[in-house]
């Protein structure tokens, strides 16, 4: 054991030392380790290798020693998310006039790709909260926007975003929440599941249904935390996200104003997609980070591990196994910063592209961090090693934000659509 | 006094990087390594700062010697609030030989172009380990230096300078204008804020080079060879206490 104990990452120190002191103590750091065939700042703009830069260092010094802590303790990191907002990280791509820091879909990808080789769960929950964000500087009017954004651009407030139920996940347009209009106001019934950051958050989208059936009957409300009728369920047990709490959104005649609708009545479900297309970007960006921090510590690992009198980088089957990993990863990091590019300019193809781009990225990511997990052999299968945790962090991606296979649904009826 | 402080910024090898001799063994790999802002030049930019927001000054020029990629590390300290920067050109062969004596004569000629009223370095660089640029500077300008910095206080036209030295602390008053060179707890650098690196887009880098300030870089020193350390070789067990006298007799230790 003595001889990997330096490719851990030590938890312990993070919190003693601040940033500089870096130098003198992490000189054998492995996890900054340089590859340059996969260094993701390649084909970037000098600005957004600074972008890049802020995001790394702050995943390095305040997320990564923590990274183990927060996940066992299913600890809600929210000072760490705030210091992240100081530096901008709370609204990426909200507009500057409402306290966002008006970027494009590549920054805030290649920042969340950059923060999740700090904390993967830490940095998907910022993703949800930014999306939230976003989905109300885009939607709504100058009061809502006024009203809401500010303070969750500086993270005084956390968001929710409240799409899915217990009856309805992949099949999100037959949701059942109804929203009955009374007067000023709207009176809401009904369940959601699986919500990130349910019941510690303080605003929820939430897409209910004012009208009809179907896609056309939704309507996206605000509801606040405390407002009365709102309740939460208990929180769930997960496999990873643990620094992110999970809980049902309950609505028992719980009593919304009008004036909290983004939108017209009936435009809800197309928010909702708006809003997905981007944070379907953002978790594959989250995935690309994990399978970057797994490669190197697979990388590391190999270089040091001594089996059958040499070290396991001169076995050629795990050389070439590395070669795949990183020709995956690069293949997946193109496809997302494509899609980032795509959306951004509003090109047709912006919504497949994403689609796209997390059913390849969560996917190929995913095995990835399998594979490197595989490499570290038994220490790969220990909480001490930080690779198990990336593993079981980046699982759900290919579940959440539609899964992978609503990804393949959207991707074939275009094409069948065409014939 | 202008209220004007000048900062210099060093690129050197990133720390997390792993160095490599060149194969000539004329000195270290740089071509494709990562690169970024010295430690103790971030201790001191942020120093300058933080004055600034004190209102105890009232401009932070950033300065680096260098070719054209210097002028990413003084993006760097104008992102984390320096005003403006200043990027002294030297490429090829004299950047290779630049060391702290021609570096130190490039700044004592820019802090009385500038008029500074002080100039904060940080202590030494993490790639050549000189700590001589900050001192070099003082003498050339016959300014009072406070180095290995860490607690610098502003009173009126004097500063208050808390040293480390081997002894524990030293407490010196200076007059500026004078030169500072920052040590490790001086404080802590804060990140540049998103806003903050979009904004140092449009602050200006004043380009010069060493002649129109009348300094020449000609090196005074010759580097012979770069080696690598030697190997830590294993250590020898012994049984008795006479053993371990007889062997560092032996090896000429005692």
């Amino acid at each position: 054991m003595a001889a990997l104990v330096p490719l851990a990452r030590i938890p312990r120190w993070g919190s003693l030392i601040c940033r500089s002191h870096r130098v003198v103590l992490n000189r054998s750091s492995l996890t900054r380790g340089i590859a340059s065939s996969i260094d993701p700042s390649h084909g970037l703009t000098d600005e957004q290798k600074e972008f890049q830069k802020v995001a790394f260092d702050f995943a390095a010094n305040e997320m990564a020693p923590h990274m183990a802590e927060w996940d066992q303790k299913e600890i809600f990191p929210v000072e760490t998310m705030r210091k992240a907002a100081q530096l901008g990280f709370g609204g990426i791509y909200v507009q500057p006039d409402v306290g966002g820091s008006g970027l494009s879909r590549l920054d805030t990808s290649v920042i969340f790709e950059a923060l999740s080789t700090g904390c993967v769960s830490t940095t998907a929950y910022i993703s949800i909260h930014n999306m939230c964000a976003w989905m109300i500087d885009t939607f709504g009017n100058s009061k809502q926007r006024e009203k809401y954004c500010p303070d969750l651009c500086t993270m005084e407030k956390f968001a929710s975003y409240c799409l899915t139920e217990p009856g309805s996940g992949s099949d999100a347009a037959s949701l059942l929440t109804t929203a009955r209009r009374n007067g000023d106001h709207y009176i809401l019934n009904g369940s959601k599941a699986f919500i990130s950051g349910g019941g510690d958050t303080d605003v929820y989208v939430v897409m209910c249904r004012t009208g009809g059936k179907g896609p056309k009957g939704i309507s996206c409300l605000v509801v606040e935390k405390g407002t009365p009728g709102l309740s939460f369920g208990k929180k769930e047990c997960k496999v990873g996200w643990n620094s992110q709490p999970t809980r049902a959104v309950i609505f028992e005649d719980c009593t919304v104003p009008v004036s909290n609708r983004l939108g017209e009545e009936g435009q809800g479900f197309n928010i909702a997609m708006k809003g997905l297309n981007g944070g379907r970007i953002n978790i594959a960006s989250c995935s690309l980070g994990a399978a970057h921090a797994s490669l190197l510590l697979a990388r590391d690992h190999l270089t040091v591990r001594k089996q059958f009198g040499e070290t396991l980088s001169n076995n050629q089957y795990l050389q070439f196994r590395l070669a795949e990993m990183a020709t995956r990863l690069i293949a997946s990091r193109l496809m997302v910063r494509e899609a980032a590019k795509a959306l951004q300019e509003g090109r047709s193809d912006a919504v497949y592209l994403c689609s796209m781009a997390k059913l390849f990225a969560t996917d190929e990511c995913f095995s990835i961090c399998n594979q490197a997990l595989q490499m570290h052999g038994g220490y790969g299968y220990l909480k001490d090693y930080p690779v198990q945790q990336f593993v079981r962090d980046i699982r759900v991606h290919q579940i959440l934000e539609g899964t992978n296979e609503v990804m393949r649904m959207i991707i074939s009826r275009n094409l069948l659509s065409e014939s | 006094m202008s209220g004007r402080v000048l900062v210099g910024v060093k690129r050197v090898i990133d720390y997390a990087v792993k160095i490599r001799v060149k194969p000539d063994k004329s000195g270290v790999v740089t071509d494709g390594v990562k690169h970024s802002m010295n430690p103790f030049c971030e201790i001191a930019v942020e120093e300058a700062v933080k004055l600034k927001e004190k209102k105890l000054i009232k401009e932070v020029v950033a300065v680096s010697c260098g070719p054209q990629q210097a002028q990413e590390t003084i993006r760097t300290a104008l992102a984390m609030g320096a005003d403006r920067g200043i990027h002294v050109e030297v490429t090829g062969k004299d950047y290779e030989s630049l060391g702290p004596l021609q570096v130190s004569k490039i700044f004592a000629a820019l802090a009385k172009k500038e008029e500074a009223q002080l100039v904060i370095l940080g202590k030494q660089a993490i790639d050549d380990d000189c700590n001589q640029t900050g001192q070099m500077t003082a003498a050339l300008l016959d300014w009072p230096q406070g180095t290995f910095a860490s607690e610098v206080t502003l009173e009126g036209d004097k500063i208050k300078v808390v040293r480390e030295i081997d002894g524990g602390l030293e407490t010196i008053q200076i007059k500026t204008p004078a030169v500072v060179t920052a040590d490790l707890r001086l404080n802590t650098p804060r990140y540049a804020t998103l806003p903050n690196i979009m904004k140092a887009k449009k602050k200006k880098i004043a380009n010069v080079k060493p002649a129109d300030l009348g300094v020449d870089v000609a090196p005074r020193l010759e580097v012979l060879k770069v080696e690598e350390p030697p190997q830590r070789e294993a250590g020898v067990k012994v049984e008795t206490v006479e053993d371990l006298v007889g062997k560092l007799k032996e090896t000429g230790r005692i």
